[in-house]
């Protein structure tokens, strides 16, 4: 039996599934890396491809080995297939099939099911690299350009993962598939991403940061869904996976709230006391509140649509199957099978939302959304307490969450941030008060200048309180190559 | 007062809530609210398993406290209590390094390699540490400045002496001493003391002079180490400590002492050394030294070290650029010698220490690793086992 901790670097790619000595499915991926590599080359400008970038990675799964850092070349970075050590006597953790042994092979009945939800995740994996392509030209410090190169590679390993699944697991099909996740890209006319934000574009890093908190949440989400999986394999990736994940978390919530504290000391320094002062505020050089709401909504928003329909057989058979379970699902206490149990889910009756019971198994999703919003909304309560530390009187909400739908029971209708139907012409003289304008847009474009002095940030954004892996304020966390 | 304990704390200005150390823990140690994520400090067992999964650093917070912080406390906390004054005895007692933060983060980078957290061995001295610190510095002179490497070699290392005077400055062979480079760096600030290992043993590099001894290589670009190693006889240098308490000389007569190095990582076994021949120079067999370098002329105290009595300490020298050989690095050396250090590893009386460049970790744990798999044990139980024994130990830089 492979070494199950350590990670083995005597292939190509290197793995703690024990590749080696599994010939037919290493040929495969063998043969896959080179388009991927090829992807990835097109993808990175070449001049941060030459930079040495002071990264983690991962030689073991285990808590030692698991984040190593030191300055690596992108296209050198190892991408490998890591996969959380088995745990012993497993069950099946929800479902008709709950109680019993978890399943190290694709069960048959389940296999195009399972499939397609491997192909999903993975599908996101690369857009988002794809979406976050040109922010490296515009990093406002050294730190927070390793953070997107971080970001980004792990990104790509998140793709190896699901790839290794597809091809171990689903034979020719899985190979097809694999290469499709290469075909498709984001923004695309021809072959688009399969999610909808997974086309949108990421243009300035206010929208990376948005992005990685609200959107990158809506993964770590669903990856702990898969994290409960029956199908053992998926879910030992998963776990591997949301230890990565919470990086890009981390990115994001630090990044947004660096920039509201920059934004609130700027203005305490120039005596500005009203947040909607913006013109103002503005020309301090930092991002005014009042459009930090607005990029909030959007991201919030378009993050939400990813959760599919409130009721949906879909989500209800994944879960019967055992597939894939709720969030949590091994803390939750009941008879993890929901067959007479109910959930309130989102609807519209007369003009207003209400929730309904339903039964509980076609709520799944809806569910998973509730959780995801409480987890939203804890960042957004330490933003708050940043603004109100530093005395301003300001307070960022999210906005509910029939705002700006475009996928369930909300899709058809107007609504107002508080969630109160509205007319169209209602509509159209507010929404550049709720979501960020091309005037928003061009606005922040302007402050994204370069700053590549160790040490030093742009002018919208504060320093981090914390160094990557406790270094000094000073490290230079990219040596940038010299083209 | 009851002797005072040390605890993990969780920052929750900088915790992103990500729940990761709670996944992490082995022993269900943390727990979180909607507000905070805590440690409880009647269950944490230091095993270190949460450290590294965080993304933020916030989990790095530590303690000494006379009774533990609440769960119910800590989870509506806004932010980390300050530390309380206790006296140096008492942190060394719960095995702190040093209370200093920027320290306490080198030395905690020195010895994260040993997968855990360190532990003295058993029969160690109690060390004596943070009697000197930044804002109460001891001022030392010069009173000697050799270099150690030939003159064709092309490193650098010195052998500095400095002399105490009159001040009482207990320091262990194993410890380190921080030493303040004058001036300001490129944000006006004084710079912060860099950590060195002390190569001479605790009565002082000649006994009783108070004095004590560093190893130092001159960095290209390294502040400290460009002024340590251009200091001359007299001058005066400031420093800070003494800082570590778990890198320490057992002195237990029948324990063996393994020691593998690179470079300077020389520098504590030499006080090691030192300190055993002058103690008990007749216990045969108990010293066994790896060193690597790139020639024998890089190779810092190589004269003395060849002088040893073989049954003394026995030396394997691996030089990884000698003209017309193969390469040759410690762990090959370990590979070579696996007759005997297999049984090392099977005897409860053995250390194991661990000093140098953090490249050399890899390769000396996967050398044990392979020693240890011919004779069917599983080095990575054996090293943590031995660590929490107090017989595996790791500073690297």
């Amino acid at each position: 039996m492979s070494d199950i901790m350590n990670v083995s670097y005597d292939t190509l790619i290197p793995n703690n599934v024990g590749l080696a000595s599994d010939k037919r499915v290493l040929k495969g991926l063998e043969k896959w890396h080179p388009g991927y590599i090829n992807w990835w080359n097109d993808l990175i400008p070449q001049q941060f491809q030459q930079s040495l970038i002071y990264l983690r990675t991962a030689v073991s799964v285990d808590p030692k080995g698991w984040a190593k850092f030191d300055y690596v070349k992108m296209p050198e970075y190892r991408w490998g297939i890591l996969l959380a050590p088995q745990v012993e006597d497993r069950k099946i953790p929800c479902g008709e099939h709950a109680g019993e042994p978890v399943w190290q092979e694709v069960p048959g009945e389940y296999r195009s099911m399972l499939r397609r939800l491997i192909v999903i995740q993975g599908d996101t994996e690369p857009a988002s690299v794809e979406q976050q392509r040109f922010l490296g030209k515009t990093a406002p410090s050294l730190y927070d350009l390793r953070n997107l190169f971080q970001v980004n590679v792990e990104e790509g390993r998140h793709l190896w993962a699901m790839v290794y699944l597809l091809q171990k697991y689903f034979g020719a099909d899985g190979r097809q598939e694999a290469n499709d996740l290469l075909l498709r890209s984001s923004g695309s006319e021809d072959a688009p991403r399969m999610l909808g934000a997974f086309n949108e574009e990421t243009p300035d890093w206010l929208s990376f940061f948005m992005f990685t908190y609200f959107t990158d949440r809506d993964g770590k989400m669903q990856l702990e869904s898969l994290a409960q999986s029956g199908f053992d394999p998926l879910s030992r990736s998963c776990r591997f996976m949301l230890t990565e994940e919470a990086h890009h978390m981390f990115v994001g919530e630090t990044g947004v709230g660096r920039t509201i504290q920059r934004t609130c000391e700027a203005m305490i320094k120039a005596g500005i006391e009203d947040p909607y002062d913006i013109e103002k505020i503005r020309a301090l050089g930092v991002i005014d509140l009042p459009t930090i709401q607005k990029k909030m909504n959007l991201h919030y928003t378009l993050s939400l649509d990813l959760f599919g329909r409130e009721v949906s057989t879909n989500a209800a058979n994944a879960f019967n199957a055992g597939i894939k379970g709720r969030f949590m699902e091994n803390r939750l206490e009941d008879d993890h099978k929901l067959n007479d149990a109910t959930y309130g889910v989102c609807d519209i009756v007369d003009g207003a939302v209400v929730r309904r019971e339903v039964p509980a198994l076609t709520a799944v999703n809806m569910r998973l959304r509730d959780d995801y919003v409480k987890d939203a909304r804890g960042g957004v309560g330490r933003w708050n307490k940043i603004i109100e530390k530093l005395g301003i009187k300001f307070e960022l909400k999210l906005p509910h969450e029939a705002f700006n739908r475009k996928i369930g029971v909300f899709a058809d209708h107007l609504f107002n941030p508080q969630g109160q139907i509205i007319d169209q012409a209602q509509y159209d003289a507010s929404i550049n008060d709720w979501l960020p304008s091309n005037a928003d847009g061009d606005f922040i474009q302007s402050l994204m200048v370069p700053v590549t002095e160790a040490g030093q940030y742009a002018s919208w954004i504060a320093p981090p309180r914390v160094g990557i892996n406790n270094m000094a304020g000073d490290f230079e966390y990219v040596k940038l190559h010299d083209a | 007062m009851s002797a005072p304990l040390k605890q993990h704390l969780i920052d929750p200005e900088i915790c992103i809530r990500c729940y990761s150390c709670e996944a992490a823990c082995t022993v269900q140690a943390i727990s979180h609210n909607d507000d905070n994520v805590v440690v409880d400090g009647t269950k944490c067992e230091f095993c270190m398993a949460c450290i590294p999964v965080c993304p933020t650093g916030s989990i790095d917070e530590w303690r000494v406290v006379e009774n533990y912080y609440p769960v119910e406390d800590q989870l509506i906390w806004l932010e980390l209590p300050q530390q309380q004054d206790f006296s140096n005895d008492d942190e060394a007692a719960v095995g702190l390094d040093a209370i200093d933060d920027s320290i306490q983060a080198l030395l905690d980078k020195a010895h994260e390699g040993a997968g855990g957290k360190a532990i003295a061995p058993q029969s160690a001295s109690k060390p004596s540490i943070n009697l000197f610190n930044l804002g109460n510095p001891l001022t030392a002179i010069v009173q000697g400045n050799f270099r150690l490497t030939d003159k064709d070699s092309n490193g650098d290392v010195r052998h500095i002496i400095l002399d105490l005077g009159q001040t009482h400055f207990p320091v262990l062979e194993g410890q380190s001493i921080g030493i303040i480079p004058p001036g300001l760096d490129e944000n006006g600030k004084p710079f912060l003391p860099r950590l060195y290992s002390v190569s001479s043993p605790r009565d002082g590099e000649r006994p009783n002079y108070n004095n004590l001894s560093l190893t130092v290589k001159r960095e290209p670009d390294g502040v400290c180490s460009n002024y340590l190693c251009d200091l001359e006889k007299d001058d005066e240098v400031k420093i800070t400590g003494p800082f570590g308490s778990t890198f320490l000389l057992p002195n237990d007569p029948a324990a063996h002492v393994m020691m593998i190095c690179t470079g300077t990582g020389s520098a504590p076994f030499r006080g090691f050394t030192m300190r055993r021949q002058r103690e008990m120079p007749n216990v045969k067999n108990s010293l066994s030294l790896y060193f690597g370098a790139r020639r024998p002329q890089d190779l810092p105290y190589f004269g003395p070290l060849n002088k040893m009595p073989k049954d003394f300490l026995k030396t394997e020298f691996a030089f990884s650029r000698l003209d017309g050989q193969t390469k040759e690095y410690v762990q090959d050396k370990i590979r070579t010698q696996k007759a005997s250090i297999s049984k090392l590893l099977q005897q409860p009386n053995t250390h194991i220490f661990i000093c140098g460049l953090k490249e050399m970790e890899n390769g000396v744990d996967e050398a044990l690793s392979d020693v240890a798999r011919e004779i069917g044990i599983d080095w990575a139980i054996l090293r943590d086992e031995m660590r929490q024994d107090g017989r595996f130990h790791i500073e690297t830089y």
